[in-house]
């Protein structure tokens, strides 16, 4: 464990280089962090603070924070427990779905198909119904879904605790499953991050293991429920049991042969035992073998969740019938015969505490906080302390965001938001009130990351290069554009404060006044000058229309009440439609509504 | 991914020299690749849901397929009662009555049918099957790409050279499909109104200043990609290009969202793989016979192909349609006069240059023992044999080995 090596003048060209942007240092911060052996000027650790431990800056936040001191607050946001949470905690009470357990959800919001076979079937046999109440309660029927995708949301923009938030969505995305699977999965998504991810987002990292190998959402996500011995092994309970188990079973599949693959067609399902060692910790280069896989999966056989059918809460379930009774042999140990519900847990112990699992984990956590190629000796030191705290997340985090290389000038802005972190980003900046609808989530689900919707069992990117393309940029251009005239509920400007303030003035103190607000106060010259005053810098043609820019130099903006059907959010549209009708017919921006599209489209706000 | 980022950092780099960032992208592409595209285009429509084959290609001339199918199955051709009864292809299969308007294109040679094909993974999971059929890797979850986008990687037709356009693929959905993801350039979109930057002349005329000034990095060269993507399109108005040939789409989603790829190849974009998908085939409930819920859908489906092959008339000498569905559905119909989850299932392959006008794939019957264990249809050619023929005849690709890692396919001879 080597100590890192800084460059002492890497600041001020780094920062030179970086932003371009020349901002008054006073020579204490300098000095100070110079000490601390931190490349970053004293207002660029405040910014990135708040950009990594943040879903992105509120108004005041850069104040508060220079206050008091980025070190304490990065301490402070280290212990979630002690940050009172006002204004989320009644606003999350609102949303029924989001609060109940598995069982509730399925009693409350039967799934829509089940009541549209009951509105067919109604309809065939010519019986009187109400359809019109079997298609509100199937529309209905979407809201264990639609709730937790809300308070996802609602959380990110309102939630005082940044930081644990983060890790949150930085471990449903590394225990990535998916909402649409069957016709479960819905039930299990709430319970999944409130019960599951959230106690153990800052805890130990073989709890939270432990957590996610019992959750009936991963268990049904990656097959595991269904994983039996194959036939012909033992399996574990008495004789008796065993023999009523297939007689029950051949029974049920006689009547329902469609059943086959719920109702046991006994077997081994190695998809969870793959992506347990491939995804969630030892890594694909993290030293197995395709029978470690196997060998994985059988130890793990019989590991369910309790059908709705018996009584009682959709729970973890061990059943023995199903279990793989041999010996067997996982990453050189020795698993002896006839154990049970011991060898998953063993398992677990042996992969939490494997070398491979505390780099691979350090290296993600790593590309999360300080760059997408993060600097191989930071990753080291992260990983030992993983292993020396015994997988303890909280010191690995701190380990990192308190690193030399967290605070580089290589560091710095270096991360390219995700459409979760650019929509939550734009409604905290705006300061508009915490979506209670839907409607932002879809947003971000038509910007391309819908909140449990990543199919594949490898999460959503991590890294720019996956995020950035043709398309994306067009629709994070027209998301800002949308934003600034009024037309998403969720993260609209007019509730912004600032919009008062800075309304009448003239217009390059409003430009001024919005990238402080933006992008922290860190505009290029060239940024600036377009947003004063619309000049092209470079010779030549646009893809945009030929029409002369509507602002001319030093104009004095002005800006109105915005009309008042500028929002009418329809409850029902879908994340396609919200799309569509978000986009259509924006009015030319006028004065700040300008400024504000422009910045919210600008490349400078795409970064973190 | 390393040569993406590196030319739009190259390009970007020159830019703020003052040099016309289309003009260089093209002359180092050029470079690689000097000669002409032979314009040939793939379109690959997915069904998704699990079309119920069984219905759609109908074996009439299997005796045991009424005895699995007593209030659903499709009545075996007869002249007196045309539009209530399969339509005959070979004395054996027929169509369903809604697919009249693929029949033509069969009597025509350029369709051709393939049946009891599909994904050999034994899955009855939408999800997973098909993750598999566009990953084009059954059983492997790890596949990060599609193949698509594989095939992009390849060059195919670019192989001895062209100059590839932002708009060589093309998905016309909200996000990019599962079988398109992946490191090479793709353009997703709703529509193609919906391809523009939503700001008026001077605000737009602002962003893009702002994507073609400082730093050489991903997100400004995107942005300067994205800016010319919009104007490429714009100068080529696809819109411009009315239906042709008499050709009629019908109103709905499946059918705009053809019109408008017949409408990129008429442009001449560059476009070179297309892909739509149409939803609604998960027929467990009251599926119906000649008529009801799964008739419509397969109207709405064969009217869109009819449409856009009449449409796009001689050009179809250049263009292959290939229609998949995850898998087919149980032999047996079920007690809610439905279908549920089944293996193999049928495919259609359209295009000037395909051998059709018969139906390929190996039958492998419907009695009990014939049936994949015990109640779905049996499954003859994988999926990833046709995938691959269509992508080595049609699109020139030489080896298919990169499409599909460790498959040796067996062509059908459709092409």
């Amino acid at each position: 464990m080597s100590a890192h090596r800084i460059r002492r003048f890497a600041p001020i060209a780094g920062a030179l280089l970086l932003c371009a942007v020349t901002l008054p240092a006073q020579r204490a911060d300098m000095a100070a962090a110079q000490a601390a052996d931190r490349e970053q000027t004293a207002d660029q650790q405040v910014r990135h603070v708040l950009s990594r431990l943040t879903f992105g800056a509120r108004l005041g936040d850069y104040e508060r924070v220079r206050a008091m001191g980025v070190d304490a607050f990065i301490a402070q946001q280290l212990q979630p427990g002690k940050i009172p949470d006002p204004v989320v905690t009644p606003l999350l009470k609102e949303l029924d779905a989001y609060n109940k357990t598995p069982a509730e959800l399925r009693r409350d919001y039967p799934p829509p198909a089940q009541l549209q076979q009951q509105l067919a079937r109604a309809q065939q046999s010519g019986a009187q119904v109400d359809s019109q109440a079997l298609r509100r309660q199937a529309a209905e029927g979407r809201r264990p879904y639609a709730d937790i995708q809300t308070a996802r949301v609602l959380r990110a923009v309102a939630t005082e605790r940044q930081l644990e938030e983060v890790l949150v969505d930085f471990w449903l995305n590394h225990f990535s499953v998916f909402g649409t699977k069957n016709a479960q999965m819905r039930y299990y998504l709430a319970q999944y991050e409130r019960e599951v991810i959230r106690p153990n987002a800052l805890g130990k990292f073989r709890d939270l293991l432990g957590a996610v190998a019992t959750s009936p959402a991963m268990l049904t996500y990656l097959d595991n429920f269904q994983s039996t011995a194959d036939t012909g092994r033992p399996t574990l309970g008495r004789p008796m049991e065993r023999a009523i188990a297939d007689r029950r079973r051949q029974q049920v599949l006689r009547q329902n042969p469609a059943l086959a693959n719920v109702a046991g067609r006994r077997g081994l399902n190695e998809n969870y035992a793959r992506e347990l060692l491939e995804l969630h910790t030892l890594g694909v280069d993290g030293g197995y073998t395709q029978q470690d896989v196997i060998e994985v999966a059988r130890a793990f056989t019989g590991w369910t969740v309790r059908p709705p059918a018996l009584a009682g809460n959709d729970d973890f379930l061990f059943n023995p019938l199903n279990h793989d009774a041999g010996e067997k042999k996982v990453l050189g140990t020795t698993l002896r015969a006839g154990r049970g519900v011991d060898d998953g847990e063993q398992v677990l112990d042996l992969l939490a505490a494997h070398p491979s699992t505390a780099r691979f984990i350090a290296h993600k956590l790593a590309v999360r906080f300080v760059s997408d190629e993060p600097p191989a000796a930071l990753v080291e030191r992260a990983a030992a302390v993983f292993t020396k705290t015994k997988g303890d997340i909280r010191e690995v985090v701190r380990t990192i965001i308190t690193s030399p290389e967290f605070f580089s000038a290589d560091a710095y802005r270096a991360k390219v938001k995700s459409p979760f972190e650019l929509v939550v980003s734009a409604a905290r900046a705006t300061g508009a009130a915490p979506d209670r609808s839907p409607q932002t989530a879809q947003m971000i689900a038509a910007l391309g990351q819908p909140v449990f919707g990543r199919q594949t069992p490898d999460g959503w990117p991590e890294t720019a290069d996956e995020w950035i393309n043709t398309g994306a940029i067009l629709n994070r251009i027209n998301f800002g554009v949308a934003v600034a005239a009024g037309r998403l509920p969720g993260v609209s400007a007019r509730s912004w404060p600032l919009m008062q303030e800075l309304a009448g003035r003239p217009r390059d103190e409003q430009v001024d006044g919005v990238a402080r607000a933006l992008l922290g106060g860190e505009i290029s010259p060239e940024t600036r000058q377009i947003l004063v005053d619309g000049n092209n810098p470079l010779a030549g043609g646009t893809a945009s229309d030929d029409e002369p820019p509507a602002m001319g130099r030093g104009r004095r903006a002005t800006m109105g009440p915005p009309p008042r059907d500028a929002v009418r959010p329809d409850p029902q549209m879908g994340a396609q439609g919200q799309m569509t009708r978000a986009f259509q017919n924006l009015p030319p921006l006028q004065g700040l509504q300008q400024i504000v599209g422009l910045a919210l489209g600008s490349p400078e706000f795409q970064r973190r | 991914m390393q040569r993406r980022i590196f030319l739009k950092q190259g390009a970007f780099a020159l830019v703020t020299m003052g040099l016309n960032p289309s003009f260089l992208r093209r002359t180092v592409l050029d470079l690689e690749l000097p000669a002409a595209a032979k314009g040939k285009v793939l379109i690959c429509l997915f069904q998704r849901g699990a079309a119920d084959a069984l219905n759609v290609v109908v074996p009439f001339g299997d005796r045991d397929y009424y005895a699995l199918r007593p209030r659903i199955g499709i009545a075996a051709p007869s002249r007196g009662a045309v539009g209530s009864t399969a339509i005959d292809l070979d004395g054996f299969f027929g169509l369903h009555p809604s697919l009249a308007p693929l029949h033509t294109l069969y009597r025509d040679g350029i369709l051709a049918p393939i049946h009891a094909v599909g994904s050999p993974s034994a899955t009855r999971s939408h999800f997973d099957a098909q993750d598999y059929m566009e990953s084009g890797t059954p059983d492997n979850k790890g596949t990060r790409d599609g193949w698509l986008n594989r095939y992009l990687a390849t060059h195919g037709t670019c192989e001895s050279g062209c100059t590839p356009t932002p708009f060589r693929a093309v998905s016309m959905t909200q996000q990019t499909p599962r079988i398109l993801q992946g490191p090479q350039e793709t353009v997703a979109m709703n529509s193609l109104e919906e391809f523009s930057v939503r700001a008026a002349g001077s605000d737009a005329q602002r962003l893009e200043s702002l994507y073609r000034t400082g730093r050489a990095d991903l997100v400004h060269g995107s942005g300067t990609e994205m800016f010319e993507a919009v104007k490429m399109l714009k100068a080529a108005n696809p819109q411009q290009y009315r239906v042709a040939n008499g050709a009629q789409y019908p109103n709905s989603q499946f059918g705009t969202r053809l019109r408008q790829i017949a409408q990129l190849i008429k442009a001449n974009v560059g476009l070179e793989v297309a892909f739509a998908d149409i939803g609604g085939w998960d027929t467990h409930v009251n599926q119906g016979g000649a008529t009801g819920q799964l008739a419509n859908r397969l109207g709405d489906f064969a009217q869109s192909i009819a449409a856009l092959t009449q449409d796009l008339g001689d050009r179809m000498d250049d263009v292959v349609i290939l229609t998949m569905s995850e898998f087919g559905r149980m032999a047996r119909e079920n007690g809610s006069a439905g279908t549920d989850h089944g293996h193999a299932g049928s495919m259609f392959v359209i295009g000037g240059k395909v051998q059709g006008g018969r139906v390929l794939g190996r039958w492998p019957g419907l009695a009990r023992e014939q049936l994949f264990e015990g109640r779905d249809l049996a499954l003859t050619t994988d999926f990833r044999s046709v995938f691959s023929e269509v992508a080595q005849t049609h699109l020139g690709l030489r080896d298919s080995a990169a499409l599909f890692p460790g498959f040796t396919p067996s062509p059908l001879g459709v092409l």
